[in-house]
């Protein structure tokens, strides 16, 4: 046994409304640079739907992931390592700009420099890779809410084998979304598709990154990954994906996209697991069997031999706890309603999706029926195929039958909890029809319905004697960013080029963060020289610098806090409770 | 004037490759890339990049032959002069007429691709003309001073190979280089620059040819502080801030 921990997430898509907040927060924190215009860590998708980029899940075409040869072993389905080399000249299986869509700007100068005409002007777009004027005709989410899915829908590979039974008639198809991250796969088939070795999975928490001194960009992982979320950077000529948001996760807070998920369906923490077991699971013969397969090789944190086992690998005391916490333990291995996304690929995904009971719910709300009865819900979710099917290619190969469990957990839970909602006598036989107990279903329940910060994220920081080496702490010197400032353009090589191209990840200190969302009063964002950072803000109290200041400031002083908590920024108030003039409190005198 | 052009200036050109290689992996490895411009464009870049490639492949283990392996060794081995040439050109002009026609339809793709041409630096400009130019002389000098014989027959291996090699036991002959055909002189000049170029360009990734692919295993394990005295994340640490111990 070799134990290893892994960060991992679950998403609840039943509460996903398609609001894109995740996609447009984790943008702006990441890829708002030149080159990365089309590149989206996160995107949502609405399923049916053809995805972004489009149709990557068809593999046929696009030959991402790994498969099992004849004798056994695993393969890259784009070809093994001698094959990429005599390839590397030219992928032969990259998605071009077209697959994903060409970036796009707006020539808003015309607005302000037309003379005065009959006809109003307008801005007209202009692509970002070329310069010129664009027709546009694809983005990234053109098929949102199953807009032109005559069109477009009905050419999602998912549709396989069931194509002629789904309509895309109105009020007469079934529609969820579907937020998509980097999975940080067990086996990860991009890393493997590395020839230069840049794409490595760090071995404290599992987290695949992108060594960008290393990477010389063949783009045999934009090929290798079969979920297509390593993104081709065109400005810099390296390869970018998702990165769990790292600098976040070691200091102990959730990635952007969790942390601005509207409905809060993200869940984030730890999960052990046997790498020695990880190529054997991958390797199973049938693809149904893929899902139990990764199941068996995480391991349950409760047991004393794990335990024991972890703190033999390095694994630190706090970080069992954590996994003993984990939500993401719970729902994938106790509650057994987390599916892992497309496991057909065989790369062991570490980001799970509980699958949406409401097009099932929807369904027998239009007939009239009670959607919230246990028999009504369970004859449907047999009696409805398609939805069910549909959400079998996505998450257990084709399988329906673990789906159909899963959706039996939920619609247990819906009725279970209705009648304690009502005040009725809770039903025993409810639970045990799903194979569950009450205690079981009650937690489950808090667990997706009421969904507590401290339940949904439980992610033990980063060690601290290791803190220095951390990106966020910032314990280095204040002024080694000095020379960054001076040379902030580009070298004489290209975008990027240089020690002055790259920014840091870190602008912001994210252990002040981390205090303010975690502290029980009322706390005020602090502000950075006049800026007010909106993507920090956890709702609580007013982010100084929203409002001028009026004279009656006094009004929004911080609440009494609740104990002894210090407010964290109350270095940037003068006694009064005004703001300082300078404002700078805050910035660069914060705890280092 | 010939001291300059034979011994002198292939030691500059020389010596800015070896530094300049040096130098550019210390300050710019993020910048050390393909610079692959796939995304834009995949039909022309399927035919010509690897037409160029694999044919510069062919080129530079042609040049190995010519250069580096002295004529006395293949006499020795009872390989007569003509038999040689039969080889090498049977060899040669495949492989040059491979990466010509490749580079060709790269030079083409670059000029008429919009997001090609705009993603196209000055830098790589210069480069092209210059390695475009070294490829037409050395094909003009295979195909009019070795095929055709016009101007004379000139056997290289007496000349420019024997005056290379010195070079690398510092003891470069001009007189050599002298009585070689223009063409010759031009083709070995123009090369020289090109390698004084090297580091500034994106020939670097030449250096990182992935060979190590095939031995490593699939799955790279990192520890996240696994760069002694580097900080991680993208942020090197900076000189005078080494951390202790």
């Amino acid at each position: 046994m070799r134990v290893m921990a892994q960060m991992a997430m679950v998403m609840n898509l039943d509460k996903c409304i398609g609001c894109h907040t995740c996609s447009v927060t984790c943008k702006q924190a990441w890829t708002n640079r030149q080159g990365t215009e089309y590149v989206w860590f996160n995107n949502v998708e609405t399923r049916p739907g053809l995805g972004y980029p489009r149709g990557y899940e068809d593999q046929d075409e696009w030959r991402g992931g790994w498969i099992r040869t004849d004798n056994g072993r695993l393969k890259l389905r784009a070809g093994g390592r001698l094959n990429k080399l005599l390839t590397i000249f030219s992928n032969p299986k990259m998605p071009s700009i077209q697959d994903y869509y060409e970036p796009w700007t707006y020539d808003y100068e015309t607005l302000l420099n037309a003379p005065a005409q009959e006809t109003f002007p307008v801005a007209r777009p202009q692509s970002l890779i070329s310069g010129k004027q664009i027709n546009i005709e694809w983005s990234a989410n053109w098929d949102d809410d199953l807009g032109g899915s005559r069109e477009h829908a009905a050419k999602d590979p998912m549709l396989k084998g069931i194509a002629d039974k789904v309509k895309f008639e109105f009020e007469q198809t079934f529609m969820f979304y579907l937020p998509r991250i980097c999975e940080h796969c067990l086996n990860p088939s991009c890393a493997a598709s590395c020839p230069s070795g840049a794409i490595y999975k760090r071995e404290e928490d599992g987290i695949v990154l992108v060594d960008q001194d290393k990477c010389r960009g063949w783009r045999m992982c934009v090929t290798g990954c079969p979920y297509k979320k390593v993104y081709f950077n065109h400005k810099t000529g390296k390869a970018e994906k998702c990165t769990f948001c790292y600098p976040r996760i070691e200091v102990g807070i959730p990635t952007v996209c969790a942390e601005t998920c509207v409905g809060r369906l993200r869940y984030i923490g730890l999960m052990l697991y046997d790498a020695d077991k990880v190529l054997e699971a991958a390797s199973v013969e049938d693809e149904h069997d893929l899902y139990e397969a990764q199941r068996s090789v995480f391991l349950d944190p409760h047991d004393p031999a794990v335990q024991r086992e972890a703190e033999r690998a390095g694994i630190p005391g706090d970080w069992i706890e954590a996994a003993k916490k984990s939500p993401v333990w719970r729902l994938i291995s106790e509650y057994k309603v987390a599916l892992p996304l497309h496991p057909e690929y065989r790369t062991m995904p570490m980001v799970w999706y509980i699958p949406p009971l409401s097009p099932v719910v929807d369904v027998i709300k239009d007939t009239g029926f009670d959607a919230e009865d246990k028999d009504n819900l369970f004859a449907a979710i047999d009696a409805l195929r398609i939805p069910v099917e549909y959400l079998a290619n996505l998450f257990t190969a084709g399988d329906v039958r673990p789906v159909n469990d899963v959706l039996r957990k939920l619609a247990a839970m819906r009725s279970y909890m209705r009648d304690i909602n009502l005040g009725r006598d809770p039903q025993a036989s409810i639970p045990e029809s799903v194979g569950m107990t009450e205690e079981e279903m009650y937690e489950m329940f808090r667990l997706l319905a009421i969904a507590k910060y401290s339940d949904r994220y439980v992610i033990p920081p980063a060690h601290g004697e290791q803190a220095h080496a951390l990106e966020e702490l910032a314990t280095d010197c204040p002024v080694s960013g000095f020379d960054d400032e001076i040379f902030e353009t580009s070298g004489p090589f290209g975008e990027g080029s240089g020690r002055g191209g790259v920014t840091p990840v870190a602008v912001e200190n994210l252990k002040m963060l981390q205090q303010r969302q975690t502290a029980d009063t009322l706390v005020a964002g602090g502000s950075k020289r006049g800026r007010v950072n909106l993507l920090n803000w956890d709702g609580r109290g007013m982010p100084k610098g929203l409002f001028p200041d009026r004279a009656s400031a006094g009004d929004q002083a911080p609440a009494p806090g609740r104990g002894d908590t210090e407010p964290v920024d109350d270095p940037a108030l003068l006694d009064d409770g005004q703001a300082r003039p300078d404002n700078t409190a805050g910035a660069d005198g914060g705890p280092r | 004037m010939s001291t300059f052009l034979w011994v002198i200036f292939p030691y500059i050109c020389l010596a800015i490759f070896v530094v300049g290689h040096v130098w550019r992996y210390q300050y710019d490895k993020f910048g050390w890339t393909t610079r692959s411009s796939q995304l834009y464009e995949s039909r022309l870049l399927r035919i010509g990049s690897p037409l160029f490639h694999f044919g510069m492949l062919g080129v530079v283990l042609g040049h190995f032959i010519g250069l580096v392996i002295p004529q006395s060794l293949t006499d020795r081995l009872g390989l007569s002069h003509e038999a040689y040439h039969v080889i090498a050109l049977a060899g040669g002009i495949p492989a040059g007429i491979a990466a010509v026609v490749g580079l060709a339809i790269l030079v083409y793709r670059r000029r008429t691709v919009g997001p090609v041409f705009s993603a196209t630096t000055v830098n790589d400009k210069v480069m092209y003309a210059v390695l475009g130019l070294v490829i037409a002389l050395g094909m003009w000098n295979t195909i009019a001073g070795s095929l055709l014989t016009i101007g004379g027959e000139y056997n290289y291996r007496d000349g420019v190979s024997p005056w290379f090699r010195q070079i690398f036991w510092f003891q470069p002959d001009a007189t050599l280089m002298e009585d070689a055909p223009l063409g010759f002189q031009l083709h070995a000049f123009l090369a020289f620059l090109l390698f004084a170029m090297w580091p500034f360009t994106r020939l670097v990734h030449v250096f990182s040819a992935p060979l190590g692919y095939v031995t490593r295993p699939y799955i790279v394990y990192r520890s996240r502080d696994d760069r002694p005295g580097v900080a991680t994340g993208t942020r090197a640490q900076k000189r005078g801030w080494e951390r202790v111990g």
